[in-house]
């Protein structure tokens, strides 16, 4: 498959601009994910893509061939919809079988992909069962199936776990790359889910109302987010609004709300700019004896919330702000508890400070 | 105060069984969640204590009445489902004030319980606007808000978050379990998501195929559950066939891919089929360590990042895998085709339970 290209690329509804100047490139046999929260514009991202849609303005390159007026059949690319649709006469096989006869392959041959295919979403066992009798989850597999026996080289995934039970989810995620990678397509992946972004994609692109906020590796996005939305987005963090006082060479200091002063690196701050620091929750240390990190400040517990495999304490700061740190490799009881006074901390190299969003934090913070 | 049983319930569809003896004790002010893979009876089960369905066999009781015959509308029950159901063309106060109009209450104590409901959710200053002008988070908000209004303290709530984003969901399930305890609601959710489940239940109950598997706190199903089943199904885990070769007090050693490794004894006897249970997180890689260490020698196959935690899949055998979880803060990274040494700890955090009898794939399958 050649690169896919966007260049300024634009679609409105109506009043509602859904994209808005998009450019970005999908590179042959890369695995996208495009992550963002409900009306940011995925799916017409993708519909674009798969020709369902064409562009107000710009232009959507194949390599180098502008594709803004090739026909969706003519694409070599298969879009799998939130909503899968299955004939409903034939079995799970035919279902499946039926891109390859499509493409003139004999039906041996075709059922032979897709039988094969169909023990990587682990259906096998019900290759002879009709649509109807199957769960949603089972359904949503069968439609990722027959997408993959297409052997189309792209691969459109609008949400294609969404419809599956969380736990399913959890082993299928991981699945799912692997059957890309092997069949060695290009998979462009649409979810409003950060785990599965990340457990998935060479690369996430982060959507926001029609716009690109960010676009790298898991490890970049995460650790080095380009704003708060996008940090927020795909991992928990805490944020804490602050002026800075002091600013030097090798570091600065930030007063946040009850005075209390937050020593951070240098990040060409200037005095009294309004900032945001950001610290993951992981990153924040507990402990009710003394901690020796930059930063240590001193609360109450206030909430122990259980996650399963970690545990989140949400610690009230003496200024009132809450500050969450994230424990893994707890047992069953928790070690900290409900009222119990402690220490948290974090260091220089475990803050990121953004300048003050023009609308506030809470708005720039908000999901839809 | 509302407190619930159900007492031998059963519910088949022609030939599919869909609650089977089914019996369970809520607490009034309790939060309970009911999980389990799809078709496991958790929504019939839901709906027969709302009066939706009628089970075939058994007895619902609320606050020690039998309520089988009683309809819907008298069982006093709050019900929020996936589906936001907000009417689109009234306000949302107007919406918040609807349960409380069609039972005839007067104007000035509907305005009143509208307020406080309209401060409980902290939506006072949207009070004017139509549900197609909030998200989905604030909707479903309002949609609880209304069924707290018309005074019901028992309350069944299915996928409440179902239908939203995954980072609305994780901050509203807290404000759901809030509410709840603020005004002393017994609360029976339903849910596919088991963190969801752990994050906010006081108690987890664990169905399967209409039955109920495993009922407890969330640490202690997580941490200690009695089933295979409810092990795998509320978080990630490594599951392997072994065999109890040795115990000796309070340890035993068993024999799993050709090495012996030692766990801590959890009852069985020598030359038992067993299966070790040890979650991704509580499997310590090391940098090959020679010999002496508890665990396997393997080989990294796969490094993905994940943020908080960063997720190795290593082969300790031949087509034989574990996946271990490091916390990012530990520092420490390993790389494709490394060897490694996967530890286990002697004394915590690993589980034994019997060889189930039609095999392991069928005794934990989701579907």
């Amino acid at each position: 498959m050649p690169t896919i290209s966007f260049v300024n690329v634009s679609k409105r509804f109506g009043k509602v601009l859904a994209l808005d100047r998009i450019s970005f490139e999908a590179e042959d046999g890369e695995y996208l994910c495009v992550l963002g929260p409900t009306g940011s514009g995925k799916t017409t991202l993708l519909r674009l893509i798969a020709g369902l849609l064409r562009p107000d303005e710009g232009t959507i390159y194949f390599g180098n061939r502008p594709v803004n007026n090739v026909d969706a059949q003519n694409r070599n690319a298969v879009y799998v919809p939130q909503q899968y649709a299955l004939f409903p006469h034939l079995t799970v096989l035919q279902n499946v079988a039926f891109g390859p006869l499509a493409r003139d392959n004999p039906e041996n041959v075709a059922l032979e992909m897709a039988s094969r295919t169909l023990e990587m979403v682990r259906l096998s066992w019900r290759a002879e069962a009709y649509p109807s009798e199957l769960s949603g989850g089972m359904q949503q597999r069968v439609a990722l199936a027959r997408g993959l026996a297409s052997n189309a080289g792209l691969l459109l995934l609008d949400e294609p776990l969404g419809a599956l039970d969380a736990r399913l989810r959890l082993d299928l995620r991981h699945k799912l790359r692997e059957l890309v990678k092997q069949s060695g397509f290009t998979a462009i992946h649409v979810t409003h889910d950060r785990d599965e972004a990340m457990s998935v994609a060479d690369r996430i692109m982060v959507l926001r109302g029609g716009r690109i906020l960010d676009c790298g590796t898991p490890r970049r996005i995460y650790t080095r987010p380009t704003g708060i939305f996008v940090a927020n987005l795909v991992g928990g963090a805490n944020f804490l609004e602050g002026i800075v006082e002091t600013t030097t060479e090798k570091a600065s200091a930030v007063r946040v709300s009850g005075g209390i002063m937050i020593r951070t690196r240098s990040e060409l701050l200037t005095v009294n700019e309004p900032v945001i620091i950001a610290v993951r929750k992981e990153r924040v240390r507990i402990s009710n004896s003394e901690l020796q990190l930059d930063n240590v400040l001193n609360g109450e517990v206030r909430e122990v919330r259980f996650l399963g495999s970690s545990r989140e304490y949400r610690v009230r700061l003496s200024n009132g702000d809450v500050v969450s740190s994230r424990q893994f490799l707890e047992g069953a009881e928790s070690t900290f508890r409900v009222g119990e006074r402690v220490s948290v901390g974090f260091d220089q190299v475990d803050i990121t400070v953004f300048s003050y969003p023009p609308q506030g934090l809470r708005k720039e913070l908000e999901i839809v | 105060m509302p407190k619930l049983d159900l007492v031998g319930v059963s519910k088949q569809y022609r030939d599919v069984i869909a609650l089977d003896n089914v019996s369970l004790h809520i607490d009034n002010k309790e939060y309970v969640c009911i999980i389990g893979p799809s078709g496991c009876g958790k929504s019939t089960l839901i709906k027969c204590i709302a009066g939706i369905i009628q089970p075939d066999r058994g007895q619902i009781l609320i606050d020690d009445q039998p309520v089988n015959a009683v309809p819907i509308e008298d069982r006093k029950i709050g019900y929020v489902f996936q589906d936001i159901a907000l009417f689109p063309h009234m306000t949302v106060r107007d919406n918040l004030a609807y349960g409380l109009a069609v039972r005839g209450t007067g104007s000035n104590q509907i305005a009143g319980v509208t307020n406080e409901m309209l401060d409980l959710i902290n939506m006072r200053e949207r009070s004017k606007s139509f549900p197609i002008e909030l998200s989905g988070g604030a909707q479903q908000k309002v949609a609880v808000a209304r069924a707290i209004a018309t005074g019901s303290y028992l309350f069944l709530l299915d996928e409440p978050l179902g239908a939203l984003d995954a980072l609305v969901r994780a901050e509203l399930r807290y404000e759901l379990k809030r509410l709840a305890s603020d005004l002393g609601l017994t609360v029976i959710h339903v849910t596919h998501d088991q963190e969801e489940a752990l994050s906010i239940a006081d108690r987890v109950v664990v169905m399967k195929r209409g039955r109920i598997v495993e009922i407890g706190k969330p640490a202690d199903i997580y941490f200690s559950p009695k089933s295979l089943f409810a092990e795998n199904f509320v978080g990630e885990t490594n599951l392997l066939e072994g065999e109890v070769i040795e115990t000796k007090g309070t340890s035993c050693v068993v024999e799993i891919a050709g090495c012996r490794v030692r766990v801590l004894d959890r009852g069985k006897e020598e030359g038992e089929r067993v299966v070790l249970s040890v979650r991704p997180e509580f499997i310590p890689l090391a940098r090959s360590s020679g010999s002496g260490s508890n665990g396997w020698r393997g080989r990294v196959k796969q490094v993905t990042f994940l943020g908080s935690i960063t997720r190795y899949r290593v082969e300790i055998k031949e087509g034989l895998e574990l996946v271990a979880h490091v916390p990012a803060v530990s520092e420490e990274e390993f790389h494709v085709g490394e060897d490694v040494d996967v530890l286990l700890d002697e004394e915590r955090h690993t589980l034994l339970f019997d060889l189930p009898a039609e095999g392991l794939e069928n005794e934990i399958a989701l579907e």
